[in-house]
């Protein structure tokens, strides 16, 4: 599956990590939250980074007091039509001021790229090849933006502000 | 009308231009129908018994001519000459060819039409009062909020893919014609102790297998903070909604399972983070919003012209005008109400040639503005009264004059097994009949204003728990069965209708409905006592005795 992040398809630094799979020496590694939070201390002690499966109907907030020590965090799309970890997403980035790498894990498809750039999301594990290759195409699809999100994209409403002020001055 | 900039029409055209990629990468089997059906229904396309359907959006029921023009033109090149009025304020056009809808969609874009969020678990088209703008005593006009609504619901980043379907009304008047106490969130417009425009908030009504009246959530939330507000209430829903169960997920159950004051906690914790944000609407960009609004440039005219007085001689003109004309805040103009119900009719479908022929008259009596209501009618808001003669005769040649508006044939029907591939039974054929049977107008008018409901699955798209009249089809047994309540109603008072009693045949329906209306008019009062209210002062007792004592 491939990983897109900074807009490129890239290598997977990452390995994940099941509940019971043996803690590799080093390298970096994705697991689950619950192993997360039993061996937190060793899993951060180790040389390689640490980041956190995290499941889409846990409070994202129970991971805020780790948030400066993991470098990622991955949210999970069971399926793309299940879209908690929107919200998760957007808390974690506009709330609690999030700014490792946030990456989307599950059916991951580019018809959502776009909402999840604005969710704050800049990682992206994408199912199908074509899709991760259309990539930059897809995410310049939309130019306009009807809400304030932490991505700081201007809105349509402030836009038209900013467009009556300049024909005010103009005039 | 609100008028669309270059901003909103570059969405839109973004929009057809990504609906393109999609319908293209699913006809090359890039996407599986199964991922397809998701981004489909996110533009409104469903796959029906026969073809796809397409349902478009008309934002809180206005449309202006060109736009019924371009509607038009859709039932004719892409459909079979018609189109069928919703309940939400959309169109649905039901024989749509998937290749073809990325053109259709990018004829509707030139007019500022589009088809997002009318369907899928999404936010879903906002709608209000049909008489917006222009019915005495409203407060202010509610779709300045709707369009700020509609822009900030529009491909919403956050809550595209929620556990079900959301939608939002707001109304503006004391009367309440948006039925926001069945929407998941409901508006009224209301103005504080300093003047200031603000909502009572109301969440969790809605239809469907368990129906709920809304609940107010927030005796007053301040205009500036309502997208904060409405965020929050979304944020909450988006979390914890079921997700286990289709028929759990609307945020009615959530309310119900929390109890509106747990919900109404969480909201309010979830508020207090964002409220202070950038989704605080500041007073300028309230006024831009307002300013793309246009009001006709209304002429000072007497309230009794000449024209009327002499047409008042003729009855069929009286019948007319007694139903379908309502006062308007301007002195000397009326709200024209188009019935969509003619005698043997399907309710709310009209033909390309009746709504070309619309646009015509709304340009011509109407300064270019029609509106589409939730009871599947249409109006014209700024008709001169001087003019009403001429439109009614105009209105007549055209089919568009059955003096039928609020009176028992005025039925609201979902399109049932006709169409619908979610439904258990017709309902067509059941709205049609009634039609018949009560066609005589003295009948009708003697009865009064009654509300006929029928919805042909339990899904509820027509309604039917708030029909003064409902009519429920299911199946059993492989034979389709309708269940019977009363005393339903949609509006400020709105409650769900009671059983009657066992479910009865096809054939029986209209039978039935006669009984009921029988009963009502030998149990009424006085003639003035609407059926609504013989209802509510005897309950259902002496109904049910009526329909099920020779059965």
């Amino acid at each position: 599956m491939p990983l897109v992040n900074g807009g490129k398809i890239v290598d997977d630094s990452f390995v994940k990590l099941a509940v019971d799979t043996p803690l590799p020496e080093g390298g970096d590694i994705l697991v689950p939250a619950e192993r997360f939070f039993g061996e937190a201390d060793v899993l951060l002690k180790r040389s390689g980074k640490v980041g956190v499966i995290w499941p889409n109907n846990r409070d994202i907030a129970e991971l805020v007091p780790y948030l400066g020590k993991v470098a990622a965090v991955a949210l999970v799309f069971p399926t793309f039509r299940d879209g908690r970890a929107y919200s998760q997403a957007r808390l974690l980035r506009e709330r609690y001021n999030y700014r490792g790498e946030l990456r989307a894990t599950g059916q991951v498809l580019r018809d959502q790229f776009v909402f999840m750039l604005r969710a704050g999301f800049d990682a992206f594990e994408v199912k199908k090849q074509a899709d991760a290759e259309a990539f930059m195409q897809t995410a310049k699809r939309y130019s306009v933006f009807y809400q304030p999100t932490g991505d700081g994209r201007i809105t349509a409403l402030h836009r038209r502000m900013q467009l009556r002020h300049s024909e005010g001055v103009g005039t | 009308m609100y008028a669309y900039d270059e901003i909103d029409r570059t969405l839109v055209n973004e929009r057809v231009s990504e609906f393109r990629d999609q319908v293209k990468r699913r006809l090359s089997g890039e996407l599986t129908e199964d991922e397809f059906k998701i981004l489909r229904l996110q533009n409104g396309v469903y796959l029906q018994l026969h073809a796809y359907m397409f349902r478009v959006a008309i934002p809180y029921g206005t449309l202006a001519t060109n736009q019924m023009r371009a509607l038009a033109h859709v039932a004719r090149k892409y459909d079979r000459g018609y189109g069928h009025f919703t309940t939400r304020q959309n169109i649905q056009f039901n024989w749509i060819k998937l290749a073809e809808l990325p053109d259709a969609l990018e004829d509707l874009a030139k007019v500022g039409i589009h088809a997002m969020q009318t369907s899928g678990n999404n936010m879903r088209n906002v709608t209000s009062d049909q008489w917006a703008g222009v019915a005495p005593g409203e407060i202010e006009d509610p779709r300045i909020w709707s369009e700020l609504i509609r822009q900030h619901t529009t491909l919403h980043p956050e809550f595209s893919f929620l556990p079900r379907k959301f939608k939002i009304a707001i109304t503006a008047s004391d009367h309440d014609r948006a039925a926001i106490k069945i929407h998941d969130i409901g508006l009224r417009l209301i103005k504080n102790e300093k003047g200031e425009t603000g909502f009572e908030v109301l969440v969790g009504g809605g239809l469907g297998r368990t129906p709920f009246i809304a609940k107010t959530i927030k005796h007053f939330v301040h205009g500036r903070d309502i997208l904060s507000y409405i965020e929050a209430i979304l944020r909450v829903y988006n979390q914890y909604g079921r997700r286990d169960n289709i028929y759990k997920a609307r945020i009615k159950i959530l309310v119900h399972e929390l109890g509106i004051e747990k919900f109404s906690r969480e909201v309010e914790d979830e508020w207090q983070h964002i409220r202070n944000s950038s989704l605080q609407l500041d007073d300028e960009v309230i006024e831009d919003i307002r300013s793309r609004f246009t009001y006709p440039a209304y002429e000072k005219l007497p309230h009794m012209p000449d024209e009327l007085r002499q047409a008042a001689a003729d009855p069929d003109f009286e019948a007319w005008r007694k139903n379908s004309v309502a006062p308007h805040k301007v002195q000397g103009y009326s709200i024209v109400t188009i019935s969509l119900k003619p005698t043997g009719g399907p309710p709310g479908d009209a033909t390309a040639e009746q709504m070309d022929a619309l646009a015509d008259l709304a340009d011509k009596y109407s300064f270019g503005e029609i509106r589409v209501g939730h009871e599947q009618n249409l109006a014209l808001p700024h008709v001169a009264k001087r003019d009403l003669p001429a439109l009614w005769k105009a209105l007549d040649k055209l089919g568009l004059a059955t003096p039928n508006v609020n009176l028992i044939t005025d039925i609201i029907a979902c399109p049932g097994l006709d169409y619908c591939s979610l439904a258990n039974a017709r309902s067509i054929p059941i709205a049609q009949e009634l039609t018949r049977r009560f066609a005589n107008h003295e009948l009708a008018n003697l009865i009064g204003r009654l509300h006929i409901n029928i919805s042909g699955c339990i899904n509820a798209c027509g309604h039917h728990h708030v029909g003064h009249i409902g009519i429920l089809g299911v199946e059993k047994n492989g034979e389709e069965v309708y269940q019977i309540t009363i005393g339903g109603r949609a509006d400020e008072n709105a409650a769900l209708g009671t059983l009657i009693g066992p479910g009865v045949k096809f054939d029986e329906v209209a039978d039935v409905v006669e009984d009921i209306v029988e009963a009502y008019l030998a149990l009424r009062e006085r003639p003035e006592e609407l059926f609504m209210d013989t209802v509510k002062r005897l309950g259902v007792e002496p109904f049910k005795e009526r329909v099920y004592a020779t059965r």
